[in-house]
C-alpha cells in the first residue's frame, strides 16, 4: 500500500487518542470506576454546549474548562447521591449521567440553528474530517490538523499526569486506607483523574465522539487485565492496544467506507472477545500440562 | 394555552395514539426498572440500550424498511446477547462486573455505528427517520409501530404481575427462592428477556442513550417514599406515566424537539424533589431530624450545667457563664435559652438562669441516666471510671424509660455513680 498522508495523519491522532484514554482506562478499570468513565463521557455534553455558546467556536480554552467543570461537577454528584442521598452506586451513576445528556442534547436542539453542533457529531464524531480541518495560524500560514495538535496536547498532558502521580495514583487505587492513613488526598487524587477523563473527552470527542471514548477508555486496559496483572505491563499492553486499534480500525473503515471511530471500536471488541475466548481455552489447557509435568516428576526418582 | 387544551382533549387521534403508546412503555419500563433497580442491575439496562443499536441497523438492513417486526426482532436478539456476553465474560474471566458492561456497551454502540453509516450510504429514502432510534421521538411512531409496541408493553406488564411473587422471591433474598424450589435460572432469563423487551419497547419513543434512565430513575426515585415492593412499583409507574406524558407534549408544542431527553429532565426532577423532600428519608428530612437532635443535646447540656450548679447550693448560674461553656456558639446557646424557657424549664432574672421546678426534673433524669450508664459500664463492661463519660454523654440523650428501670433494676437501685457522685432521683417515684 502506498504512503497516505491522510492516513498517517488519522492513524496517528487516532492512536494517541486511544493511547491517552487508554492510560487513563487502566486506573478507572483497576478502581472499579470503569462506568463513572462512561458516566462522565456522556456528563460533559452540556459543558461542551455552553461552552460553544458563550466562545462561539470549536476552538480554544473554553470548551476544555466548561467539559472539564462539567466532568467534576458530574463526578460530585455521583459522589453525593451515593453517600449523602443514600442511592446505590450504580443508580447514582445512571441518573446524573442521563439527565446531564439529556440536558445537553435539549441545548443542541434549542441552539441549533446558533452553533455549529449537531447531536450526530455529539454521538459519533468523525476523524476522517482531520487531515481537512487544518489550523490556521494569525498570518495565514498552515500549521497542520487542528485535532491532531489537540491530541497531542493532551496526550503529554495524560502521560504527565500519570507519570507525576504515579505513586498516588498506584497507592490510592490499590489501598486506599493506606494511602489515607500516610496523609494523601484520595480525594484529591479521585477528582483529578475524573478531571483528565473530561479533559480526555472534550478534547477527543470531535474525533471519536462521546459514546466511543468509552470504548477507548475501557476496552483496550480490559483486555490488558486479561493478559497480565502487572501494572506496568499492564499499561503497555493498553498502549499497544489503542495503536493496533487505530491502525486496523482505519482499514478496516476504509474497507467498509464507514466511521473510523465505530471500527475502531469494533476492532477493539474483536481483540477483547478473542482474548476472552484464548483465556477461557487456555487455562484448561495450562492445568493439563501442569499436571503432566508433575506426574512426570512422580515417576522420575 | 390552546396547545395544551388541543393536546390534553385528545382530540386529535394521532395525540391520542402518542399518548396512550407513551404511558404504556413508561408503565412497563417503570415495573421492570423497580425489579432491576432492587435487584442491582441498574447499569445493566444501559448496556442493553445500548447494544440494541446494531440490531436495529441490522434489520433496517436486511428489510430495507422501518417495519417494526423486523426492528423489535433485531433490536432483541442483539440486546439478549449483550446481556448474555455480560454474564459469560464476567462469570469466566477475573474481570469486573463493571468493567465488562461498560465495554459491551461500547463494542456494540461501534458496531452499530459501523453499521449505520453503512446504511446511510445506500441513500435508501426510508431509512431517514433512523436517528429517531438514537434520540427517540415519541411523535415519529406511527399507527402501525404502535400496534406493536403497545402490544410488547402489555405483555410485559401482564407477565410482571403474573410472576409478582416469584420475582419478588427471586430478587430479595435469591438463595431462598432457590431452597423452596423456585426454577431461578429459568425466572432470571425470563426477567432478562422482560428487561431486553422493555428496552426494545422505548427506543423509538426514547432513543438507545436516554432509555437506561427510564429503567432506573423511577424506582430509585420511589424508594424514597417507601418500603414496601408493592406501593414501590405504584410510585415508579406513577412517576414514569407523568413524565412519559409530559415529555410527550413538550415535543408536540416543540416540533423539533425529541422526546426523550424531555421524559428524562422531568423524570430526573422529580426524583431529585424526592431525594430531598421524601418525608420518610429525603435528604431534607433527615436534615431537619439531626439538627433537632443537636439541639436538643444542647439543651440537655445547659439543663446539666445548671444542676451541677444546683448541687452545689448556687443559685442559678449567670447567662454569661452559659455562653462561657460553650465557645462560639453563642446563637446555638441563645436558641437553646429560649426554647427551654419556652417549654417552663428556667427561669432567667436579672442575667441569671435557674431551673424551675420541671427543670429540675428534667435535669434530674439526664444527669440519673448519664450516672447510670456510667455505672452500668464500670460493673458490667469492666471499663475503667475515668473512660466512661464520653460513652454517657452520647447515651444520655437516648436512653428510653424502659432501658432506664431495667439499668436500675440491675443495678440494684444504685445511690451513687463511679465518680461518688449521687444519682439524682424523682422523689416522687418510688
Amino acid at each position: 500500500m502506498s504512503f497516505d498522508p491522510n492516513a498517517f495523519i488519522i492513524i496517528v491522532t487516532g492512536s494517541m487518542i486511544a493511547i491517552s484514554c487508554g492510560l487513563l482506562g487502566v486506573f478507572l478499570m483497576l478502581r472499579k470506576m470503569a462506568m463513572t468513565g462512561d458516566a462522565i463521557s456522556h456528563a460533559v455534553l452540556p459543558g461542551i454546549v455552553l461552552a460553544f455558546m458563550i466562545s462561539g467556536s470549536r476552538h480554544g480554552l473554553t470548551m476544555v474548562i466548561g467539559a472539564g467543570l462539567v466532568g467534576i461537577i458530574a463526578t460530585v454528584f455521583i459522589e453525593y447521591l451515593s453517600n449523602k442521598v443514600k442511592l446505590q452506586s450504580d443508580a447514582s451513576i445512571g441518573i446524573t449521567f442521563t439527565s446531564l445528556f439529556a440536558i445537553g442534547i435539549i441545548l443542541i436542539t434549542f441552539l441549533a440553528n446558533k452553533i455549529d453542533l449537531d447531536q450526530d457529531c455529539v454521538l459519533y464524531g468523525e476523524i476522517a474530517y482531520v487531515p481537512i480541518d487544518l489550523w490556521i495560524s494569525g498570518s495565514g500560514q498552515i500549521l497542520g490538523p487542528r485535532v491532531t495538535y489537540l491530541s497531542l496536547i493532551n496526550l503529554i498532558l495524560v502521560s504527565l499526569f500519570i507519570y507525576l502521580f504515579f505513586k498516588e495514583l498506584k497507592i490510592s487505587t490499590f489501598d486506599k486506607e493506606f494511602a489515607a492513613s500516610i496523609g494523601l488526598s484520595t480525594v484529591g487524587v479521585n477528582y483529578g483523574l475524573m478531571g483528565m477523563v473530561s479533559y480526555t473527552t472534550v478534547s477527543s470527542f470531535e474525533a471519536v465522539g462521546a459514546i466511543l471514548v468509552v470504548a477507548l477508555l475501557v476496552v483496550p486496559p480490559a483486555t490488558a487485565y486479561l493478559w497480565s496483572k502487572d501494572l506496568n505491563k499492564l499499561i503497555k499492553i493498553t498502549i499497544a492496544l489503542g495503536i493496533i486499534v487505530s491502525i486496523a480500525g482505519y482499514y478496516l473503515a476504509f474497507a467498509l467506507n464507514s466511521s473510523i471511530a465505530g471500527a475502531m471500536a469494533s476492532v477493539a471488541g474483536f481483540i477483547f472477545f478473542a482474548s476472552v475466548i484464548l483465556q477461557r481455552k487456555q487455562l484448561p489447557l495450562i492445568k493439563k500440562k501442569l499436571s503432566g509435568l508433575k506426574t512426570a516428576e512422580a515417576n522420575t526418582p | 394555552m390552546e396547545d395544551f387544551i388541543y393536546f390534553f382533549s385528545f382530540q386529535d387521534p394521532n395525540v391520542l395514539m402518542v399518548v396512550v403508546g407513551i404511558s404504556l412503555l413508561s408503565i412497563s419500563a417503570a415495573m421492570v426498572g423497580t425489579f432491576t433497580f432492587l435487584d442491582k442491575k441498574a447499569l445493566i439496562g444501559d448496556a442493553i440500550s445500548h447494544a440494541v443499536l446494531p440490531g436495529v441497523c441490522l434489520a433496517f438492513m436486511l428489510s430495507g424498511n422501518k417495519n417494526p417486526y423486523w426492528i423489535v426482532s433485531g433490536a432483541f436478539i442483539t440486546g439478549a446477547l449483550s446481556t448474555y456476553i455480560i454474564s459469560w465474560v464476567s462469570n469466566y474471566t477475573k474481570l469486573k462486573e463493571d468493567t465488562v458492561i461498560a465495554a459491551v456497551l461500547s463494542i456494540f454502540f461501534g458496531l452499530g455505528i459501523v453499521i449505520m453509516t453503512q446504511l446511510q450510504q445506500t441513500g435508501n429514502a426510508a431509512l431517514s427517520g433512523l436517528d429517531h432510534f438514537i434520540f427517540g421521538n415519541a411523535i415519529s411512531i406511527v399507527r402501525k409501530d404502535l400496534l406493536v409496541y403497545g402490544i410488547l408493553a402489555l405483555t410485559i406488564i401482564l407477565v410482571i404481575l403474573f410472576f409478582y411473587k416469584e420475582f419478588k422471591v427471586m430478587v430479595f433474598n435469591r438463595s431462598y427462592a432457590q431452597s423452596i424450589g423456585l426454577p431461578v435460572k429459568r425466572l432470571e432469563f425470563l426477567f432478562n428477556s422482560l428487561m431486553v423487551l422493555a428496552v426494545v419497547t422505548g427506543i423509538q419513543a426514547i432513543g438507545v442513550v436516554l432509555m437506561a434512565a427510564l429503567l432506573i430513575t423511577p424506582a430509585a426515585a420511589a424508594k424514597f417514599w417507601t418500603d414496601r415492593l408493592d406501593r414501590m412499583l405504584i410510585i415508579a409507574v406513577v412517576f414514569s406515566l407523568i413524565s412519559g406524558i409530559v415529555g410527550a407534549y413538550i415535543s408536540f408544542v416543540l416540533p423539533h424537539m425529541p422526546t426523550g431527553p424531555w421524559v428524562v429532565i422531568v423524570l430526573s426532577l422529580i426524583a431529585f424533589l424526592s431525594f430531598f423532600f421524601s418525608v420518610k428519608k429525603g435528604v431534607l428530612t433527615k436534615w431537619i431530624a439531626k439538627r433537632n437532635y443537636q439541639r436538643k443535646i444542647h439543651s440537655d447540656h445547659i439543663l446539666k450545667a445548671l444542676f451541677g450548679a444546683w448541687e452545689k447550693d448556687k443559685q442559678g448560674l449567670k447567662t454569661e457563664n452559659i455562653f462561657n461553656i460553650f465557645p462560639g456558639k453563642n446563637f446555638k446557646t441563645q436558641y437553646s435559652i429560649n426554647k427551654l424557657n419556652k417549654k417552663g424549664y428556667i427561669t432567667e432574672n436579672q442575667s441569671i438562669i435557674q431551673l424551675t421546678e420541671s427543670g429540675l426534673t428534667e435535669a434530674k433524669r439526664i444527669v440519673r441516666l448519664h450516672r447510670l450508664w456510667e455505672l452500668y459500664m464500670t460493673e458490667y463492661m469492666n471499663i475503667a471510671p475515668d473512660h466512661v463519660h464520653d460513652s454517657a454523654e452520647k447515651l444520655e440523650h437516648i436512653i428510653t424509660p424502659e432501658l432506664e428501670s431495667k439499668l436500675d433494676k440491675n443495678l440494684n437501685f444504685p445511690k451513687a455513680d463511679p465518680h461518688h457522685s449521687i444519682i439524682p432521683r424523682d422523689p416522687k417515684k418510688p
